[in-house]
């Protein structure tokens, strides 16, 4: 889970899921803690889906 | 002209001793030329002279690589050489890993520069090309001929003390050592041409290499989440308050391991963030920003995993170099492995 998804690429991570910024990938201040964590829950759900999804490469799992 | 003195150092094989099966043969020396010397004697004449061979099995080497090492630089010392030769060992990855030790030995004991000859893939180019000039060799024997001109002319280089070019205009592996030097054109210059000629499709060289990564096939899906050991990971910096293991904030020489017993939030009074790479207020309000353990209990609770891992590992990705990425990461992986994690999530910042 990451926020600049070139550098996954380059560095060959094999599933990715795009994160929300640098300083917070998983969190964003401007909501508030409940809404954040509502939207932390989905983007860890995203990465268990990844997870549970073949793939046979790089694979980048857009929002 | 005071004539160079040179010690070679080679293998049983080019000793003409044996080949497998003489690969136990210990450490000897002999006065004067052996083998493969005979080719870089010819191209020095008169200027330098191999005053002695040293000669070691492979395995014999890599098996008692501290004995060895010692027996071997004892026996190059006694001859005062301005500079050693070690191979060429070509893609012998024993052959290789031994011609490296003993330059890095020669370098760091006897301060006396080192001259060798590999190919890129040999396992002796990464471990040791900071130690010695190797040049890039072919993968066998047959480039014998071609290894011996650039070798023997980097040795009468470096003897004589006179300055050796870059990588590409001497042949040898880029150590990894900047040089200032004064470029006829500036920065911005240089950069655009550089720019035009790629756009043109023209050849052009790069200042400044990006590192080779490697790659792995991505491993088969998990079938069930819900009976799988998740464990939780970053290089986001993320510690316990107070940063036990004092993770550099930049350039990370080690990571940490640390326990989420007892743990179902991280918060400002049991976590913070050792990452100088970025803003870390935000971090450190709620470290869950960067590792999501407050949602990943949750989900363990509720069977929408089958269990989080007891342990998160940490490190700071600023500028760590891939090397000591490298050696995490294998640490670390081989770790989670003996410890039945099925699932990785890895967080970045």
């Amino acid at each position: 889970m990451c926020t600049i998804v070139p550098i996954s690429l380059t560095v060959g991570a094999n599933r990715i899921v795009p994160a929300v910024a640098i300083p917070h990938p998983l969190g964003d201040p401007s909501l508030s803690r409940e809404e954040e964590k509502k939207m932390r829950r989905k983007l860890v759900e995203k990465a268990l889906n990844a997870l549970q999804t073949e793939v046979d490469g790089q694979t980048v799992f857009d929002k | 002209m005071v004539t160079i003195k040179v010690v070679h150092y080679i293998n049983q094989f080019y000793a003409g001793i044996g080949g497998e099966e003489k690969a136990d043969h210990r450490p000897e020396v002999r006065e004067g030329v052996v083998g493969p010397g005979m080719a870089f004697q010819k191209t020095f004449g008169e200027e330098a002279e191999i005053k002695a061979t040293v000669i070691c099995g492979d395995t014999y080497f890599n098996e008692n690589l501290e004995t060895a090492t010692s027996e071997v630089i004892a026996m190059i010392e006694k001859y005062s050489p301005d500079v050693v030769i070690c191979g060429p060992a070509f893609n012998a990855g024993r052959y290789g890993v031994a011609s490296g030790a003993v330059a890095k030995a020669v370098h760091e004991k006897l301060g006396v520069p080192v001259v060798s000859g590999m190919y890129p893939e040999n396992p002796g180019v990464d471990i040791y090309k900071k130690y010695a000039y190797i040049i890039e060799t072919a993968n066998s024997a047959v480039g014998m001929r071609k290894a011996v001109q650039p070798m023997a002319k980097l040795v009468i280089k470096l003897a004589r003390g006179e300055q050796v070019g870059s990588p590409e205009d001497e042949g040898y592996i880029s150590r990894g050592i900047r040089q200032n030097y004064f470029a006829a054109e500036r920065g911005s210059k240089r950069a655009v041409n550089m720019l035009i000629n790629k756009l043109k499709d023209v050849d052009y060289t790069t200042e400044y290499p990006m590192p080779v990564f490697d790659r792995v096939s991505p491993s088969a899906a998990i079938k069930d989440i819900t009976k799988a050991k998740v464990a939780v990971l970053s290089s986001g910096g993320p510690v316990p308050k107070g940063n036990p293991d004092h993770i550099e904030s930049s350039s990370a020489s080690k990571y940490g391991k640390y326990s989420l017993q007892g743990i179902d939030d991280l918060n400002p009074e049991n976590s913070e963030t050792a990452h100088g790479g970025y803003d870390p207020v935000y971090a450190n309000e709620d470290l869950d920003r960067v590792l999501p353990v407050d949602v990943l209990k949750e989900m363990e609770k509720a069977g929408e995993i089958g269990s989080l891992y007891e342990y998160w590992y940490a490190t700071v990705g600023n500028g760590t170099s891939v090397a000591n990425a490298k050696k995490f990461a294998a640490e670390i992986a081989g770790e989670l492995k003996s410890s039945g994690v099925d699932a990785v999530i890895l967080t970045s910042t």
